[in-house]
């Protein structure tokens, strides 16, 4: 599994549209093998159409987006990446345990994985309740527990930490880590600064462009910050300066 | 295609619906209870005898036309097609996943609509009951998988809500319920000849005045089920793994 020379994801010159408005004009970016990767920015700068894009589940205009060295959405890929989007996409009229147990058939995977996933995301507990009736923050991590099924070895994962309280946001970045050094890639969204220091590795996204690509200490070296927010707020007013002197 | 994903998936659906006793009480009263209506209705004269069989294809069809076109487009809405089309599953596992779950559902409406329409309305049937259960049973699929087919279409439960309107009653006023077939306009029986619920209602007419031999009924149920299987491919054709 680690012989691959390439990246886990590649993206290149991809250009994007929703409806009628380009949210990628020609984004270019790498995601490294087994690295925890944060990618961050307000909402609406693109992070979901980027997932979506990675997982071959959004249109594009033109470019390419290269997963574990496959085209994004070949049928191979359907195993090796496991992705959660932002609101829980799970069946609200099935238990925890039947979601899991659903999602695991599809996959083909081994029957144990459900008590494995379950524990993983401290649902024990819920188990045999319907996902209906749990909290938002249950919900999303019912979500979470159907992407590690199978033990992708990417992970592509849509704020999945919104709406956790402090605890159980440690707990998951806590387990994001461990997942990383047993070598799967993860590319977590947020929009939550402070969860960037916990990463190998951040992207900062703003208006469908990189405008930073860094280690997080890097990132409050060159934007001379000691916070996240700090640095991505310098970093904004950098872009904001360099786009008002080049229409000058 | 696999078998398994499909069976999941069926199971899947059941266990959503038994989730939810009040649908399966509504799936297997109501078609009965506007039957026992239709016959209450028309208790001194000889329509409900005309119109009984064609009672057994209407109903369930609207039902199950409804029921399935509402839970695919709340798959669609809540995102978790979406995710599962980034599974390793076929689109045809998903909808023959669905027309399995409901067929099932089907089966068992059928029976309870057909029991109740010859055993307590007095439905008088001179052909077989076997196969005006299975014009019935193959009617309600028919409903089933035009549903799955019609919320490809619709972007929201508004969309799909009139989706009933637009490809059920044309059928139910060109079926020959409220004007025997032959005595329509050409143009408009031209076009009945080639609408599915058509076929039904001629089948279980057919049944319960026993004016035709098996063949013929077999040719017309092979004819709702090659409607049913266009509109389970079609149905798979135009679910999209990429959307814009």
């Amino acid at each position: 599994m680690m012989n691959y020379a390439g990246p886990a994801v590649l993206v290149d010159n991809l250009r994007v549209k929703r409806g009628s408005r380009e949210v990628f004009h020609g984004l270019s970016l790498a995601v490294p093998r087994g690295a925890l990767v944060g990618l961050l920015g307000p909402s609406g700068c693109g992070k979901t159409t980027l997932m979506r894009a990675i997982v071959g589940a959004q249109k594009t205009v033109s470019g390419t987006v290269t997963v574990l060295d496959s085209p994004a959405g070949t049928p191979g890929l359907r195993k090796r990446v496991g992705y959660t989007t932002q609101s829980a996409t799970v069946y609200d009229d099935l238990t925890i345990r039947q979601n899991l147990d659903y999602f695991r058939s599809i996959l083909g995977a081994p029957r144990g994985d459900v008590d494995r996933v379950i524990e993983e995301t401290d649902l024990g507990d819920h188990a045999n309740q319907l996902v209906g009736a749990l909290s938002g923050g249950q919900q999303s991590r019912v979500s979470l527990a159907a992407a590690l099924l199978g033990s992708p070895e990417l992970l592509v994962l849509d704020e999945p930490t919104v709406g956790l309280d402090p605890v159980l946001r440690v707990q998951l970045w806590t387990l994001f880590r461990r997942l990383r050094e047993n070598g799967t890639t993860l590319l977590v969204s947020s929009h939550v600064m402070d969860e960037a220091t916990r990463c190998d590795r951040l992207f900062l996204m703003r208006s469908g462009e990189i405008l930073a690509d860094e280690t997080p200490d890097g990132l409050l070296e060159k934007t001379n910050t000691s916070t996240a927010e700090d640095a991505f707020l310098a970093i904004i007013a950098g872009d904001t300066r360099q786009s008002s002197e080049a229409e000058l | 295609m696999s078998l398994a994903r499909t069976f999941a998936t069926t199971g899947r659906i059941l266990t959503q619906i038994r989730h939810d006793p009040r649908t399966i009480a509504l799936l297997l009263v109501v078609p009965s209870l506007l039957i026992g209506l239709m016959s209450w209705l028309f208790a001194d004269t000889p329509v409900f005898d005309r119109v009984g069989p064609a009672m057994l294809a209407l109903f369930p069809f609207i039902i199950m036309f409804l029921v399935t076109s509402i839970s695919t487009l709340r798959e669609r809405r809540s995102g978790t097609l979406e995710r599962l089309l980034t599974l390793p599953i076929s689109k045809l596992d998903f909808i023959l996943g669905y027309t399995l779950a409901f067929g099932l559902l089907a089966i068992a409406q059928a029976a309870v609509a057909v029991g109740f329409a010859v055993w307590v309305c007095g439905l008088s049937i001179e052909g077989s009951i076997w196969l005006l259960f299975a014009v019935a049973l193959a009617d309600a699929v028919l409903g089933t998988t035009l549903g799955l087919l019609a919320s490809a279409f619709a972007r929201t439960e508004f969309q799909v809500v009139q989706f009933m309107p637009a490809v059920v009653f044309p059928q139910v006023l060109l079926g020959g319920v409220f004007l025997p077939r032959a005595d329509m306009p050409d143009v408009l029986h031209a076009i009945s000849d080639w609408l599915p619920l058509s076929h039904a209602i001629d089948a279980l007419n057919a049944v319960s005045t026993g004016s035709e031999d098996a063949a013929y009924i077999g040719g017309e149920l092979l004819v709702i089920a090659a409607f049913a299987l266009g509109a389970v491919l079609l149905g798979s054709i135009t679910l999209r793994r990429r959307t814009p």
